[in-house]
């Protein structure tokens, strides 16, 4: 068994097997072309699409179009174009989902390596971790948000302020997940051979987690972020849906929803539109974390 | 078995205290406190006696204190005397909804059985979806009917409720007129024609619900039944000869309902929170939109005490969940 090696490609790396193996996966793919396409949709679609701008007396005499040529989604009850609006708002729900989930994976991975490598404190960790668990969240997001949007609007005004809010408040409440995966990697992790022998030769704990444990943990937290962008996209949307997310101007999807509710019955399309959208979304990225799961997996990959 | 029981019922007691501070303190610091809402116009003094009139004025750990005692010992004499017509609680403070200037629990009580019909009656729904999806799907792994059952859940997972709840309201009740779009909480079920109309007005929520919860249900049927295909011990039931139905439905079925019936039971509370979007939507005056007006109307009583009945539903099931599953399965071993 000493010369096996006599294939000549180069050594396969981690990354492009890891790829090979996220290729395979169907959903996945989907997933990653129609989250790619809405993204392109609202970051790159305002600058190219831009109706142009009306007097009040046109918008008055072209609110509530049907879609047409001119107008693909149509217009709402100001006259305003939908499809502008709706590239506007995916780039608030997007960026909502993206910021959340990278709050809540750095806290969650924090207290997370904190539990798992630091036994004094693991207890302490996992008691405030459950507890949070126990919160009822979606009450608590509605109280928060609803106490405190005027106080931040007075700081930072009334946009930035909702954005800061809303994102911070999903962030920090929904870490728990990630927390309760990356301390149960560190524990099993720090018994390893490698770790041990790092420490022996007098590395610090500082250098032992930053060198040796967190690029490890690093495929179960990915999981675990894109699980996390799809949570926080549902809840800023249920929070905008139930009147209590971002003010009126400052568009995302929920809140379009939530302000074509009135006009529901004769505009369908109006809440059809912003729904599918956020429905969209969330499932490609599902996918992308069920494809990203059987990719990372090493029992899986090469088979 | 009794000593587990015991140790968690002691351990959910702080957990319980310490959520209870949170909600407490959250809403109690928040700028919209009704201090802030008396006119600036009102004089001192005049102020003084609204808030004390509120309560506010004391420190804030007195007003926990009695917040807790109101909630965990006046509030259930209160239920005791409305039950068997005594009067223990009498001349004691309890719990005042600012907004309707009675106490807190009556209202919920009110709003309760609402909630209570819709949910119960969708969370069942969804389960009973649920099972057969799941057992069929891990019966016939990869087949036509698991791929399109692995779609359904996928999308129930991923489409939130408000958005299934406004399609069936565009499709059902406007275009095909079925259902109405609003629940009539006033209607009271006398007989035949209104048992009818109370089933109709049912139908869009608990489907909304209903088919949400099956989605991620009917996917833990289905992997703890194939994890238990494999198992020796069905080899063994087939190779003696039992038809596949009783391998199936009595053995296999029997042991994969262990670890879902603890995933039914840690669900429930969540369904509560998810409810709160249904009631808005379709117009069930249960306690989600009860808390949603009292959001609005900065009612802080009535808000956290909405919020920690749903913080203790949750600690609850998840410690009757623990219980069955050390109940269901004899491997299990607490102590």
């Amino acid at each position: 068994m000493t010369d096996t090696n006599t294939d000549l490609r180069p050594p396969e790396t981690l990354r492009s097997a890891v790829w090979a193996q996220f290729r395979k996966h169907k959903g996945a793919m989907f997933g990653l072309v129609v989250l790619g396409l809405l993204v392109v949709f609202s970051v790159l679609g305002p600058l190219v699409w831009q109706p142009e701008k009306l007097s009040v007396a046109e918008a008055l005499r072209s609110k509530n179009l049907p879609p047409s040529f001119a107008h693909p989604m149509g217009t709402d009850h100001l006259g305003r174009d939908q499809m502008q609006r709706m590239m506007l708002a995916g780039r608030v729900s997007l960026a909502v989902g993206f910021v959340a989930m990278v709050i809540a994976v750095v806290l969650g991975t924090l207290i997370g390596v904190l539990a798992g490598y630091f036994r004094r404190l693991d207890g302490a960790l996992m008691r405030l971790t459950d507890m949070f668990l126990a919160l009822p969240l979606i009450p608590l997001l509605l109280v928060m948000v609803m106490l405190f949007r005027d106080r931040v609007a007075g700081y930072i005004g009334p946009e930035m302020g909702a954005f800061l809010l809303i994102v911070s408040a999903i962030g920090i409440t929904s870490w728990m997940q990630a927390a309760r995966i990356v301390r149960g990697e560190v524990l099993a992790l720090k018994e390893r051979e490698y770790v041990l022998a790092s420490r022996s030769i007098g590395a610090t704990p500082k250098r032992v987690i930053l060198r040796h444990i967190l690029p490890n943990v690093i495929s179960p937290v990915m999981v675990a972020a894109t699980l996390c962008v799809a949570e926080a996209i549902i809840t800023e949307s249920v929070l905008s849906f139930l009147g209590l997310g971002f003010p009126p101007d400052f568009p995302t999807w929920g809140r379009l929803l939530f302000e074509g509710l009135d006009y529901m019955e004769s505009y369908p399309a109006r809440v059809i539109f912003p729904g599918l959208a956020i429905s969209l979304t969330v499932l490609s990225v599902n996918y992308i974390g069920d494809g990203l799961r059987d990719a990372l997996d090493p029992r899986i990959r090469g088979r | 078995m009794l000593t587990f029981t015991l140790r968690r019922l002691l351990l959910a007691i702080p957990t319980l205290l310490l959520i209870s501070l949170v909600i407490f303190l959250l809403v109690d610091l928040a700028p919209g406190s009704p201090a802030s809402e008396i006119p600036l116009t009102v004089p001192p003094e005049v102020r003084e006696k609204i808030l004390e009139a509120l309560g506010v004025n004391e420190p804030v750990h007195i007003r926990y204190l009695l917040w807790l005692k109101q909630f965990f010992w006046v509030e259930p004499l209160n239920g005791f005397d409305a039950v068997f017509g005594t009067n223990y609680a009498e001349g004691m403070q309890r719990i005042i909804s600012y907004q309707s200037r009675s106490p807190v629990f009556p209202i919920i009580g009110e709003r309760l059985p609402q909630t209570l019909t819709v949910i119960g009656t969708a969370y069942l729904v969804g389960v009973l979806i649920a099972l057969p999806i799941g057992i069929y799907s891990a019966y016939r792994q990869y087949s036509l009917f698991d791929q399109a059952g692995t779609l359904f859940a996928m999308i129930g997972f991923s489409v939130p409720t408000f958005f299934t709840g406004t399609l069936f309201i565009i499709i059902f009740a406007v275009w095909l007129g079925w259902f109405p779009t609003k629940y009539n909480t006033t209607l009271e079920v006398v007989d035949w024609e209104t048992f009818l109309a109370q089933l109709r007005q049912m139908a869009m929520p608990v489907m909304v619900l209903g088919l949400a919860n099956a989605a991620a249900i009917s996917r833990y049927m289905r992997s703890s039944m194939l994890e238990n295909m494999g198992q020796d011990y069905v080899r063994t039931a087939r190779a003696k000869g039992m038809p596949e139905r009783t391998v199936v439905l009595k053995h296999v079925l029997r042991n994969s309902l262990i670890p879902v019936v603890t995933v039914i039971a840690l669900g429930i509370p969540t369904i509560f929170g998810g409810a709160i979007i249904t009631e808005n939507l379709f117009g069930v005056n249960g306690i989600g939109a009860a808390l949603i007006q009292a959001i609005r109307g900065n009612d802080l009583p009535m808000v956290q005490t909405l919020a920690f009945i749903f913080a203790i539903l949750i600690v609850v099931f998840n410690l009757i969940a623990d219980l069955i599953y050390g109940m269901l399965d004899p491997r299990i071993r607490y102590d």
